[in-house]
């Protein structure tokens, strides 16, 4: 086991370098820079004394080499550097949002698992019954519903819903206070992107559960388990469900591991100060030490996740981990 | 000039009373308390007012600074109107010739920090502004370039000397970028800590910033405007996207957003709350311009720049356009209504493309464009990725220029390209390019259209523009400096054509109708000291609840 991880372990660090160089080159293809836009972005006189100052200052005068050997040196100390639209240190920007989105993450996460695992294998067990036709087009209605178009609806719902019951219109707080200082206002911010994103996230698992349970129920073992007539939520429970976690776990892992970056339009739907958020600035702004550390930081926690989901994989299936 | 004068006197006057009309100045006495929470739509990039040029700092900062002067807060919408702040009485006229204008200044303010507020300070931040040290940046000091020295001979003293009378010095005072520093922040942290710092003697006390969530300010017990504010405090809550700006302002998440809305918006908003909205709206001090590459043919054919200014019907765009997006006045290069600036009776009669018989002008466009040997050009417009107002502007202008035969294609980037194509690679025919200024200065702001000025894309040389303008910056006398204006006009929208104007911006500005005290400026980087805004404590438990 110890081996296998320490393989795993080996094959991470290639794909963070490559990640690394390929989002340097990338981020340098768009022309124009951030002091451009910082100074002169909204119409007025830019001084062009200050635009040469900030470029200077950012390292943007310097030739593309020499900015990629500082990239790369800063990135083998573990030097983020600073954001070149606010001058706060990277890493200070993304720790700031990086709560919010944890626990977005986590709490679509729970509402993905909770709806998929009972609902896929109620499909499972009660194959081409009304009950799994009902589960099924639940689960393709979250599949083909983006999660931010779901968000505007839940918006709109809320709005309207709010003003025709209450008689004035309310929607979820725009600002973020974290659960541990206000937990009511906390969760009736965030509920509502748990809810929009979990929909998505739960449809992807309930079909995979789905169609995992029905081949693990076709196994001889299950059968052999019926035979000895074992009742059928303890086949299901015990026997059949733990086999059939396996694609579901992956599932799970990557999209949690897509939410911890990826509700890049979700978070502006709901106005969440979340990496999501941050990530399309920062691409806007060309603020290339902040998009670089958030890639960086999405590409490590995808590598993290895999890497864990391998470890559960072994753990789940020793053939794995003796092959 | 006295019409002129008349009309504008009529016009603030009309604006006043739409503006009372609109319910923007309340009959009962202002209340105290209350939290306003504003929405703002841009992030900010630091703290420091002498550099930075976004309203995403001014509208979450200025609130915590004072300035030496300022347009009236009672009055904002005169381009004209300006009032001391640090400074004590009227604002002071120029002596020696309009070359020394002395301030006195207020007693008794202090910094946040406790420090009170002298003639040193302002000293010390108009240095700052103007006379830069090497490496320093200072985004403004080229509008302080009349400036010869700086005196403070004592504690309630300020002179400024300048190297000649300019009527665009009181106004670039008056910029609400030119935030007061205390010497002693200065002299002990140096002239970056206000980047990351903040200290002022404003009407509210920094509280916090949570970066990308919002900015929250108390109430400065020791403001010295007697009585004011009237909050207790506020919250400037960053919401990049425009649709959750309304939507909080519809849910009761926000009470107002300073930028402006879209007409649709303000529709939508008053569709659903009725009288809990209340609606103020102004010229802009912004303006869409076509900037032709004079580096390319055929836009090196004054004829062809001509023809393309002479394509565009500017009153029918303005009342078709300003039903779905933030344009809807027809001026020249000078902000619409200003003393200054051509009325549009003399656009009409003296500027091409602004005559009444829009088919005349583009037969005339025609000829022009036979005569250049243009008659079916095809070229690409740049745009910038922005869909108010310069996407739909862009699909105007389009369909305008198709009217008189050519064909034209849309060539839409992002901001950072947008910039990089305009500036320094400049590889476009043609391109939209705008002009937004603070407080309306006209003389500053059309060195926008002077080759040498900076910010001129065009890439072109004209001298006889260049002594034109120097000349109006140095003149004192308003009946000359409207002579001068008048001939830089022409020279740029119709000699050279150089480039040419499409419509000015309009602000709409719906919010909450509790918020009172509130008045609109043609700028949304003026009159956000929030310090004249209240809370109508019955009218929000009533909207709001609780």
């Amino acid at each position: 086991m110890y081996s296998y991880i320490v393989k795993r372990l080996l094959i991470l660090l290639p794909t963070l370098i490559g990640a690394a160089i390929l989002v340097f080159l990338l981020l340098r293809l768009v022309p124009g820079d951030v002091c451009l836009l910082r100074f002169g972005g909204e119409g007025g006189y830019a001084d062009p004394e200050q635009i040469r100052l900030c470029q200077e200052r950012l390292g943007l005068d310097q030739p593309i080499f020499f900015q990629f050997v500082d990239y790369m040196v800063g990135f083998f100390t573990l030097d983020l550097g600073v954001s070149m639209w606010t001058a706060q240190p990277v890493t200070e920007e993304i720790g700031i949002r990086f709560g919010l989105s944890l626990q977005i993450a986590i709490m679509a996460t729970l509402v993905s698992v909770i709806i998929a695992l009972p609902l896929g294998v109620i499909s499972a067990a009660k194959q081409n019954t009304p009950t799994d036709y009902f589960v099924r087009a639940f689960s393709i209605a979250g599949i083909a519903m983006p999660s931010f178009w779901l968000g505007i609806l839940i918006i709109l719902g809320l709005l309207i819903g709010s003003q025709a019951f209450f008689g004035r219109p309310w929607m979820p707080p725009i600002d973020y206070v974290p659960i541990w200082v206000d937990p009511w206002y906390n969760l009736s911010a965030l509920i509502w992107p748990a809810l929009a994103t979990g929909y998505r996230y739960s449809a992807v698992a309930t079909r995979m559960t789905r169609s995992a349970m029905l081949e693990v129920l076709h196994e001889d073992y299950v059968r052999t388990a019926r035979a000895k007539g074992l009742i059928e939520k303890v086949i299901i429970n015990k026997h059949a469900l733990k086999n059939a976690m396996l694609p579901v776990v992956t599932i799970i892992g990557i999209e949690f591991a897509f939410l911890m970056g990826g509700l890049v339009v979700t978070e502006q739907v709901f106005n969440l100060n979340g990496l999501g958020k941050l990530f399309v600035e920062s691409v806007t702004q060309s603020d290339y030490t902040l998009t670089q550390a958030l890639v960086m930081l999405v590409v490590a926690i995808f590598v993290l996740v895999n890497f864990l989901v391998d470890i559960m994989y072994a753990w789940l299936d020793p053939r794995i981990r003796y092959n | 000039m006295k019409s002129r004068l008349t009309r504008f006197a009529a016009s603030v006057v009309l604006g006043s009373a739409l503006a009372v009309g609109a319910g923007s100045i309340s009959t009962s006495a202002q209340e105290y308390g209350g939290e306003l929470r504003l929405v703002v739509g841009s992030k900010i990039p630091s703290y420091d007012g002498h550099i930075e040029s976004t309203f995403g700092m001014i509208h979450p900062i200025r609130p915590f600074y004072s300035m030496l002067i300022r347009v009236n807060p009672d009055n904002p919408s005169s381009p004209t109107d300006f009032v001391c702040d640090l400074c004590v009485g009227d604002v002071p006229e120029p002596t020696n010739d309009g070359k020394t204008y002395t301030f006195k200044i207020r007693q008794g303010v202090t910094f946040q920090d406790g420090t009170p507020l002298t003639s040193a300070d302002i000293k010390a931040t108009f240095d700052k502004i103007a006379f830069p040290p090497e490496g320093v940046a200072s985004n403004r000091k080229a509008y302080f370039k009349m400036i010869d020295s700086i005196e403070a001979p004592d504690d309630e003293t300020v002179v400024f000397n300048l190297k000649f009378a300019s009527g665009t010095f009181i106004p670039s005072v008056a910029m609400p970028f030119n935030f007061i520093y205390a010497k002693k922040d200065l002299d002990e942290h140096g002239y970056k800590w206000h980047q990351t710092n903040i200290n002022g003697s404003g009407p509210f006390h920094f509280v916090e910033h949570v970066q990308g969530s919002h900015v929250s300010g108390v109430k400065n017990p020791n403001y010295y405007h007697e009585g004011k504010p009237y909050l207790d405090g506020y919250r400037a809550i960053s919401a990049p996207k425009m649709s959750v700006r309304l939507q909080a302002i519809r849910g009761g998440q926000a009470d107002i957003e300073f930028r402006g809305f879209p007409p649709r918006a303000r529709d939508d908003l008053v569709k659903a709350l009725g009288d809990q909205i209340e609606v103020q709206e102004s010229d802009w001090n912004c303006v869409l311009i076509v900037t032709p590459n004079h580096k390319v043919k055929p836009f090196d054919d004054p004829r062809v720049r001509q023809a393309l200014s002479l394509a565009i019907d500017r009153a029918g765009g303005s009342k078709y356009l300003s039903q779905i997006a933030i344009v809807k006045t027809v001026g020249g290069i000078g902000f619409p209504g200003h003393p200054i600036s051509s009325t549009p009776e003399y656009l009409e009669k003296n500027i091409i493309g602004y005559g009444s018989d829009v088919e005349a002008n583009r037969e005339r466009a025609k000829e022009l464009l036979k005569e250049a040997g243009h008659e079916n050009l095809k070229f690409t417009l740049h745009n910038r990725g922005v869909d108010q107002p310069y996407k739909v502007v862009g699909t105007w202008l389009i369909d305008q220029w198709k009217r008189i035969g050519l064909d034209v294609e849309q060539w839409v980037q992002p901001s950072t390209p947008f910039y990089a194509t305009l500036r320094t690679k400049k590889d476009f025919d043609v391109s939209l390019d705008f002009n937004c200024q603070a407080v309306v200065n006209p003389i500053a702001d059309i060195s926008k259209f002077l080759p040498s000025g900076g910010a001129n894309y065009s890439d072109f040389e004209d001298q006889q523009l260049e002594d034109l303008y120097i000349e109006l910056l140095q003149t004192g006398d308003p009946a000359k400096q409207r002579e001068l204006f008048a001939a830089y006009e022409k020279r740029v929208l119709n000699d050279l054509a150089s480039q040419f104007i499409t419509l000015w911006w309009y602000k709409i500005n719906p919010y909450r109708s509790y918020v009172k005290g509130w008045k609109i400026a043609p700028s949304h980087y003026l009159n956000q000291s929030l310090e004249n805004i209240w809370i109508d404590q019955a009218e929000y438990k009533k909207q709001l609840g609780g």
